[in-house]
């Protein structure tokens, strides 16, 4: 008799996007996120518990990178939550069930209060993941923030090379981000690099390795940009190659093999090279809740983008109230709202019918198939982007390309 | 590879057990795992001072009516999910 067998069930995946290059896997561009292949709460006839908070804590960022998954339009300052109301927010979130926190933004350490936020998560039970460019980071900051509660640190890299991490981000920023590292060393706290890959720095992954394995990182994370806002703006300088993606995977089984134990690679490539749609957020509704930094709760990152869509305000109602209930985190939980192929598809307990956000910017209407999915009747424009993208001169990469910067909000 | 029965595991940085409406789980950056029986015995030992053998043997005797071959098995099978995930740290 067994006593013990490692059961699937048990993991609960809480970020909107998953990895594991052996299993096919995407992400959410800007955020943490993972959508697990395993989904615990698929056949739950009640709502399921949101299992994690992405708290965009600010819009404010001191880089300005041309994939940057908030939205077009920014939050100023003053339309920022207070400490209080995050404070609330929480510890609601706590009972609700989520179990997980990320601080996210723009740049959460733009935020003066956030070892005070960082202190309030964790009294309230959450566990804290912190997604920063470390530019506004110093030693004394970072040994506040470990000693608040912080569990992990996720520092973003924009390329392994300062040129291209420059370029990316629209700033002098590779430096500091390299300092930190070193800091790092010195303090207990879960360290994950987050590498936002794509067409201009995708060539770069092993050089990225090669920083990884000198730092105190346990884990890597090479996500694709996924097109939304200011990546969809810029998406014909920003998709790789059919050769370039192919090349990465390969050397990126190879490297997860080599690494094993070591360093933990996760990887997202990018859904229009797929042949499923990715499960975002882990299906509408079901696992993640984003409060923006004014404090409207959204089901994902670009929900904003689909009409006709109202979301409430943390400043007005629970957040469980809002996570039951609201118009916004009703609308595509479930199955109802599915059209064909999605409606009768094997499949669509696993991926949910892919990315409602995409759908619409893709279909012009969000209940479709996410177009990207091999089975969508919308999948031929995915197919002509991808052959513009592959026989452009531009894809040869010689110049820079003319970028749409995200600007920083007042 | 499986861990050397004479290391001691602890959780790594970041990794933390918790509890979620009476359920204890094992916290880790960006997800987390549930924990129950058998192998929250095995996550409460990871402590940096019980070695594999040590923990071995405890569960040996806490699971006495199962076989104790294939209690080994699992609890070297378990630790090296762990340390896959990169949740634990093995001294030597």
């Amino acid at each position: 008799m067994a006593i013990l067998l490692f059961c699937k069930r048990n993991v609960l995946w809480i970020s909107s996007c998953s990895a594991g290059i052996l299993e096919a896997s995407f992400r959410f561009c800007g955020g943490p996120d993972r959508i697990g292949m395993t989904f615990l709460l698929t056949m739950t006839p009640t709502i399921p518990n949101p299992l994690a908070l992405i708290a965009e804590l600010t819009h404010r960022c001191p880089l300005h990178c041309v994939y940057c998954s908030n939205p077009l339009e920014l939050q100023s300052r003053t339309n920022e939550l207070s400490t209080e109301v995050w404070s609330r927010v929480f510890k609601e979130a706590a009972e609700a069930g989520v179990l997980q926190a990320n601080f996210t933004g723009g740049e959460p350490l733009a935020r003066l209060d956030i070892v005070d936020l960082v202190r309030a998560a964790r009294s309230a039970g959450l566990y804290i993941n912190l997604i920063t460019s470390g530019l506004p980071l110093d030693e004394t900051k970072l040994a506040a923030l470990v000693e608040a509660g912080l569990d992990h640190i996720q520092l973003s890299f924009q390329g392994a090379r300062e040129e291209t991490a420059n370029e990316i981000s629209g700033t002098k920023s590779h430096a500091q981000k390299l300092r930190v590292l070193e800091w790092l060393r010195r303090h207990r706290v879960a360290v994950t690099l987050n590498f936002v890959i794509h067409r201009r720095n995708i060539d770069q992954l092993e050089e990225m390795l090669a920083l990884t394995e000198s730092s105190c990182a346990t884990r890597i994370e090479f996500a694709n940009v996924q097109y939304y806002g200011w990546a969809f703006a810029n998406r014909e300088n920003l998709l790789p190659t059919r050769t370039q993606l192919n090349h990465s995977v390969e050397l990126l089984k190879r490297e997860q093999e080599r690494l094993r134990g070591k360093i933990r690679i996760e990887f997202v490539v990018p859904d229009y090279y797929a042949k499923y749609p990715k499960p975002c957020m882990g299906g509408w509704g079901r696992k993640l809740m984003l409060i923006t930094p004014s404090g409207d709760a959204l089901p994902c990152h670009a929900a904003q983008v689909i009409p006709g869509l109202s979301f409430q305000n943390v400043k007005d109602r629970s957040l469980r109230e809002i996570w039951e209930q609201s118009a916004a985190f009703q609308k595509f939980r479930g199955e109802d709202w599915m059209q064909q192929p999605c409606k009768t598809c094997d499949r669509r307990e696993q991926d949910f019918g892919g990315c409602r956000c995409q759908a619409l910017l893709l279909a012009g209407d969000a209940a479709a198939t996410d177009p990207v999915c091999s089975l969508a009747p919308l999948r031929p424009k995915v197919d002509g982007i991808l052959a513009a993208i592959n026989t452009a001169p531009s894809a040869q990469n010689f110049v820079q390309p003319s970028w749409l910067y995200r600007p920083n909000p007042a | 590879m499986p861990p050397e029965l004479n290391s001691r595991p602890h959780l790594a940085p970041g990794c933390r057990l918790g509890e979620s409406n009476q359920q204890r789980m094992l916290l880790m950056p960006v997800r987390a795992l549930r924990l129950n029986g058998p192998s929250l015995e095995i996550v409460e030992r990871c402590d940096g001072h019980h070695t594999v053998q040590q923990i071995i043997l405890d569960l040996q005797k806490i699971y006495s009516k199962a076989g104790p071959q294939k209690v080994e098995q699992d609890i070297l099978g378990y630790l090296a999910l762990l340390q896959k995930e990169r949740a634990l740290d093995f001294e030597l």
